[in-house]
């Protein structure tokens, strides 16, 4: 079985850009990727790429060939589609192609244009990740669903609005050296609690902003990185997938994400790490809720205690365990389809010690990708290693 | 082949919420006893596939809310709403609180299950009101 090196990375910058079709977002990202890997285009065997609300943002489905295109790559293309976890799945799929010998290059990436359909159709398009007939027909929207579990947290575990803001506050200032983020602004706990309610418990600095934006890497077998002598020094060597019922009323836990429990503790065991040996994690904090649950079901923290983490220091950027040092979807922004894969560049730059925060994990040698679709009715996680 | 402006119904779901608005509600149970709601063939518990309609209990209690500010544009008119998970025995339903001002709603309220309409499109859906 061979391993799968990330070969190259390349991210647009994350925000609203809403005159640019997504076809121009992923051409840029895929063009960064490649020429950050130092491979050529044609020797690129497939695109795995992930893409959420194509439909209805820009009337367009069959979205892979359309995307290989874009980016100059003459190969199969294919489109995955899990909600947010859109090209999660899709990295995902890349790694499992590469070990078992079907590929030794691939560009596996994804893009979102949600800007253009302003905030109202853009939450109406994310709410379709819900179930349709029994969540959507009740009103629930997206940062609605989020809000029932964060509700549902505080009544069973504690917790504040306050401890929440801290982690928003926490991901804002890991931005703030981010080019790539939509919000490269500091701000308080107080601006967060008083900000206007989206879905209370949740405000507006609660939330993920909506956002355009691409994310592609190219993965490369350990054969091929060597015969072409490129620089790949980072590995993807775990991944884990899990799932769960769709509608929040049917699961057994109303304030825990149990998808993401099985998909990290796939993920652990394909790498051979534990928890403790992880130095620093990108995780989907969607909604400041969000990053509470993805802690305690990658066993980053106890259950119950996610929530004061951040509070704490503990997942700060001087913290023991630095959790989204790229500003995380709250901050650098959540174009739904590529944020998996971004997740991927991120790490991949903070491992190899690229990243504007790279200084914050001098050391860092394991990494940690957890990506969310819908209320958590799957989830994607990747280990990242430096192995070169 | 149906018509564009024929009204088509998503069967199962559609006389649920009929019965529901008749008082006559119900639920999907399995032989271990698992609650799900239709329409489905398997139980999302444990994938028997020997499960029946059984009645819904009258009363239900409030096991998480939020009240939604933002909403889709099919609720616009409708903010701000409590959007609320209600137990009913061995199910759980998603709907809004009705007859509660939104600032009173609150984990454990006692509740029955009716269908009213929502105010921007006048669609039915699912709604609690105080018991």
């Amino acid at each position: 079985m061979s391993g799968v090196r990330v070969a190259g990375v390349g991210l647009t910058p994350f925000g609203a850009s809403p005159e640019r079709t997504g076809r121009d977002l992923f051409a840029e990202a895929g063009c960064d990727a490649l020429a950050d890997a130092d491979v050529d285009r044609d020797d690129v065997e497939a695109l795995l790429y992930g893409n959420f609300m194509g439909e209805l943002a820009e009337h367009q489905g069959h979205q892979g060939p359309l995307m290989a295109e874009a980016v100059g790559v003459d190969a199969p293309a294919t489109r995955f589609e899990a909600a947010c976890a859109s090209s999660g799945v899709a990295v995902r799929e890349g790694v499992k192609r590469v070990r078992n010998g079907e590929a030794d290059v691939l560009m596996v990436g994804g893009a979102e244009r949600m800007t253009n359909l302003g905030t109202a159709g853009a939450t109406e398009a994310l709410a379709i990740a819900a179930d349709d007939l029994w969540e959507v027909s009740a009103g629930m929207t997206f940062p609605g669903a989020y809000a029932l579990m964060a509700q549902a947290y505080f009544a069973e575990y504690g917790g504040s609005r306050e401890d929440l803001a801290e982690i928003a506050v926490k991901n804002h200032d890991n931005a703030l050296i981010n080019d790539k983020a939509q919000y490269q602004r500091e701000i308080d706990v107080e601006t967060v609690v008083d900000a206007p309610m989206v879905s209370e418990p949740l405000g507006l600095y609660d939330s993920c902003p909506i956002s355009d934006g691409a994310a592609a890497v190219v993965l490369v077998s350990d054969e091929f990185a060597a015969e072409h002598g490129l620089d790949a020094s980072v590995s993807i060597t775990g991944t884990g997938q899990g799932g769960d019922l769709m509608a929040l009323h049917d699961r057994e836990y109303l304030a825990r994400s149990p998808a993401a429990d099985e998909a990290a503790e796939e993920a652990y065991a394909d790498a051979d790490v534990r928890p403790g040996d992880v130095d620093v994690a990108e995780v989907h904090d969607c909604f400041t809720i969000a990053e509470v649950l993805a802690l305690e079901s990658l066993g980053l923290c106890e259950v119950g205690e996610g929530v004061s983490a951040a509070a704490d220091g503990v997942t700060t950027k001087d913290g023991e365990m630095p959790v989204n040092l790229s500003g995380g979807l709250k901050a650098k922004g959540h174009p739904v389809g590529a944020t998996g894969a971004s997740q991927i560049c991120e790490l991949t730059m903070l491992l190899r010690g690229d990243h504007p925060n790279s200084d914050a994990v001098p050391e860092a040698e394991c990494g940690l990708a957890h990506n969310a679709g819908g209320t958590v009715a799957s989830a994607v996680v990747h280990v990242l290693e430096v192995v070169a | 082949m149906s018509d564009a402006d024929e009204e088509v119904v998503d069967a199962g779901y559609d006389e649920w919420v009929t019965a529901v608005a008749d008082g006559e509600g119900y639920y999907l149970e399995c032989e271990n006893d698992h609650g799900s709601l239709p329409p489905r063939r398997v139980c999302p518990h444990c994938g028997s596939l020997d499960i029946a309609e059984v009645p819904l209990p009258e009363a239900g209690e409030i096991q998480t809310f939020t009240v939604t500010h933002v909403a889709t544009p099919n609720f616009t008119e409708d903010t701000p709403y409590a959007v609320c998970i209600a137990r009913f025995g061995d199910v759980r339903v998603t709907g809004q609180m009705r007859d509660v001002a939104v600032e009173d709603v609150e984990v454990g309220l006692t509740v029955e299950i009716d269908v009213a309409q929502t105010e921007t499109t006048g669609d039915d859906l699912v709604v609690f009101r105080p018991r």
